[in-house]
C-alpha cells in the first residue's frame, strides 16, 4: 500500500511511525531500544526493509543494529570502528593536541545501489564504510589527511555528521564535520579536498575564510542536480552550483540564518527548507515562534511556514539530522524537536500537524516512501 | 561456575536474564571472566571494555563481595566466593546524574 515509514531516533529509544499517503492517521511503534540514545536510523534505498541504526550509551558505548524486515526485528552487527592507522591527535578546545578516539556513530548513509554497502560518520571525525551489511567496517583514512590535526570539536563533539552520495557518480562523496568544514572525494575516498571556498566565519575563526575549521551543520542535495548543494552553516545558509568548489550565501530575508538542518523538496530541486534558530547562544527559535522557512528559488527569498506550528512560547531546537522529506506525489516534510514533538506537513510545508507530542528529545528523523 | 550479574541494558543486548553463568578455564580473574563473557555473548563486545584497548569503559563498574574491583588489576585472582559461585561478579552502570 502506498505510504510512508518514519524512523525517529531519540535520546531514549527509537520510534517508527507508519501511515498511508494521506499522512493523517499514524501507527506509532512501541519504543525500540528503550533507554538507549538512537543517533540515527536510515533505510536502504535499494531494499527499504533493510534499516541500519546507531545505538549508543554513555555507559556502554556504541552498538550497531540492522533490520531486514522494516524495523520489526533487529540484529546486532559489528560495532568495531578501528581507525585505519594511528590517528594521532587533533586540536582540543583549549588549543592543545588531543588523542583521536572513537566515541559514537552520528550518521548512517546506505548506498544508493547496494543494500549491503553503508557509510558511517563517526566521532572523533572519520568516515567508515561497510560492504557486508555492517559485519565489518573499514575507515577511509585519507580524509584525516586533510589537515586533520587542525580540526577541533564543536560543542557537540568532533563528529562527521553529514554524508551526501552522488547518484550519478559513486566515486563522489561529500561529507561535513563539525568545526572542520565540508570535504569531497571524487575517487571513492582515496583522496579528499576541503570544499569551503566562500564560507565566512567571522566570529568563529581567527581567519574567517580559512580552508578548514568552519562549523558546517548540514548539507543536502536534490538527486536530479547533484552539483547543486545547499548548506546550513553555523551562521549562514549557503549554496554551491559546482559540487562545493565555491559557495555563495543565500540567507536572504531569513529572520536568523543560524540553524541546523536543511532539506531539499523531493520533486522541486529549487525548493529548500530551513528552521531558523535565534543564535548559537540561545538555540531556540526567534520570538518563541516555531517557523519553517521555505525558499522556492533556491535561496535568498524565503517565506515563513507557520500553519499548525506553535507561534508563541516555543523554545525548542531542531537538530541537524531531525528533518526529512518524503517522495509522495504531494511531498511531505517532517521534523522533530528537542521537546519531543514530531511534526509533519503533507503538503510541502503549507500546513503542519504533530504526529506525536511527547517523545524524548529527538535526534534524527528519516522517512521512507512506498509507491 | 562463575555467576555474572548484568545491568539492564546489557541483558537486553545479550538476550539474557539478570544473571549469566560462565565456565572459566584456568585462573579466575576479572580479565578471564570478561573474556569468557564476551565469548559467550559476542553482542557485549565493546560495551564493557573498549574494543581496541580492552580498558574498562569509564562509566562501568565491577563489584564483588561488597568491594569495588573497578580499579584493581585485571589479572589478580577473584575472591574465592566468586570462584566457587557463592557470590556473583557484578557488572554495574556507574551512578551518573543527580
Amino acid at each position: 500500500m502506498p505510504g510512508v515509514r518514519v524512523l525517529v531516533g531519540t535520546v531514549k529509544g527509537a520510534f517508527i511511525f507508519e501511515s498511508d499517503e494521506g499522512r493523517q492517521k499514524w501507527e506509532i511503534s512501541e519504543p525500540q531500544f528503550p533507554g538507549w540514545e538512537m543517533y540515527h536510523l536510515k533505510g536502504s534505498p535499494v531494499d527499504p526493509n533493510r534499516i541500519y541504526a546507531s545505538q549508543t550509551s554513555g555507559w556502554f558505548g556504541q552498538t550497531m543494529q540492522r533490520s531486514d524486515d522494516g524495523g520489526k526485528t533487529w540484529d546486532v552487527i559489528n560495532n568495531e570502528f578501528e581507525y585505519a592507522n594511528d590517528p594521532g591527535t587533533h586540536q582540543w578546545y583549549d588549543g592543545t593536541q588531543h588523542p583521536w578516539k572513537f566515541a559514537r556513530v552520528w550518521h548512517l548513509e546506505p548506498s544508493l545501489t547496494d543494500r549491503d554497502t553503508v557509510f558511517a560518520g563517526v566521532e572523533d571525525a572519520a568516515l567508515f564504510k561497510s560492504t557486508d551489511g555492517g559485519q565489518s567496517w573499514n575507515e577511509l583514512p585519507s580524509l584525516r589527511d586533510v589537515s586533520g590535526n587542525l580540526w577541533q570539536p564543536g560543542a557537540g563533539g568532533m563528529c562527521l555528521h553529514t554524508i551526501v552520495l552522488d547518484p550519478n557518480d559513486e566515486n563522489r562523496i561529500v561529507v561535513a564535520i563539525s568545526a572542520a568544514g565540508a570535504f569531497r572525494t571524487d575517487d571513492g575516498g582515496a583522496t579528499w579536498k576541503p570544499i569551503n571556498n566562500g564560507l565566512k566565519s567571522d566570529y568563529e575563526l581567527p581567519d574567517p575564510v580559512a580552508q578548514v575549521g568552519h562549523c558546517v551543520h548540514n548539507i543536502d542535495m536534490h538527486p536530479s542536480r547533484p552539483n547543486t548543494l545547499f548548506m546550513q552553516k553555523h551562521w549562514d545558509v549557503m549554496r554551491s552550483d559546482d559540487a562545493g568548489d565555491n559557495w555563495v550565501e543565500v540567507s536572504g530575508n531569513l529572520p536568523s540564518d543560524f540553524g541546523f538542518p536543511i532539506s531539499v523538496h523531493a520533486h522541486e530541486p529549487d525548493t529548500i527548507y530551513v528552521v531558523p534558530i535565534l543564535s548559537d547562544q540561545y538555540h531556540y527559535p526567534p520570538e518563541g515562534k516555531l517557523r519553517v522557512y521555505r525558499s522556492r528559488s533556491g535561496g535568498n527569498e524565503w517565506e515563513a511556514l507557520t500553519k499548525g506550528l506553535p507561534q508563541q512560547n516555543c523554545y525548542v531546537n531542531i537538530l541537524r539530522d531531525a528533518m526529512a522529506v518524503d517522495a509522495c506525489e504531494s511531498s511531505g516534510v517532517y521534523f522533530g524537536t528537542t521537546g519531543g514533538q514530531v511534526y509533519v506537513s503533507p503538503d510541502s510545508g503549507d500546513n503542519w500537524q504533530t504526529i506525536v507530542h511527547d517523545l524524548p528529545r529527538v535526534l534524527s528523523v528519516e522517512v521512507q516512501t512506498f509507491a | 561456575m562463575i555467576r555474572v550479574l548484568l545491568p539492564g541494558h546489557l541483558r537486553t543486548l545479550a538476550g539474557s536474564g539478570k544473571e549469566v553463568e560462565l565456565e572459566v578455564a584456568g585462573p579466575v580473574t576479572q580479565r578471564t571472566v570478561l573474556d569468557a563473557l564476551e565469548d559467550a555473548y559476542p553482542t557485549l563486545r565493546g560495551t564493557i571494555r573498549d574494543q581496541q584497548t580492552k580498558e574498562r569503559r569509564p562509566l562501568v563498574r565491577f563489584f564483588a563481595c561488597k568491594q569495588d574491583l573497578s580499579h584493581q588489576p585485571l589479572d589478580i585472582p577473584l575472591p574465592e566466593e566468586v570462584v566457587s559461585g557463592r557470590e556473583p561478579y557484578m557488572i554495574v552502570g556507574a551512578m551518573s546524574g543527580g
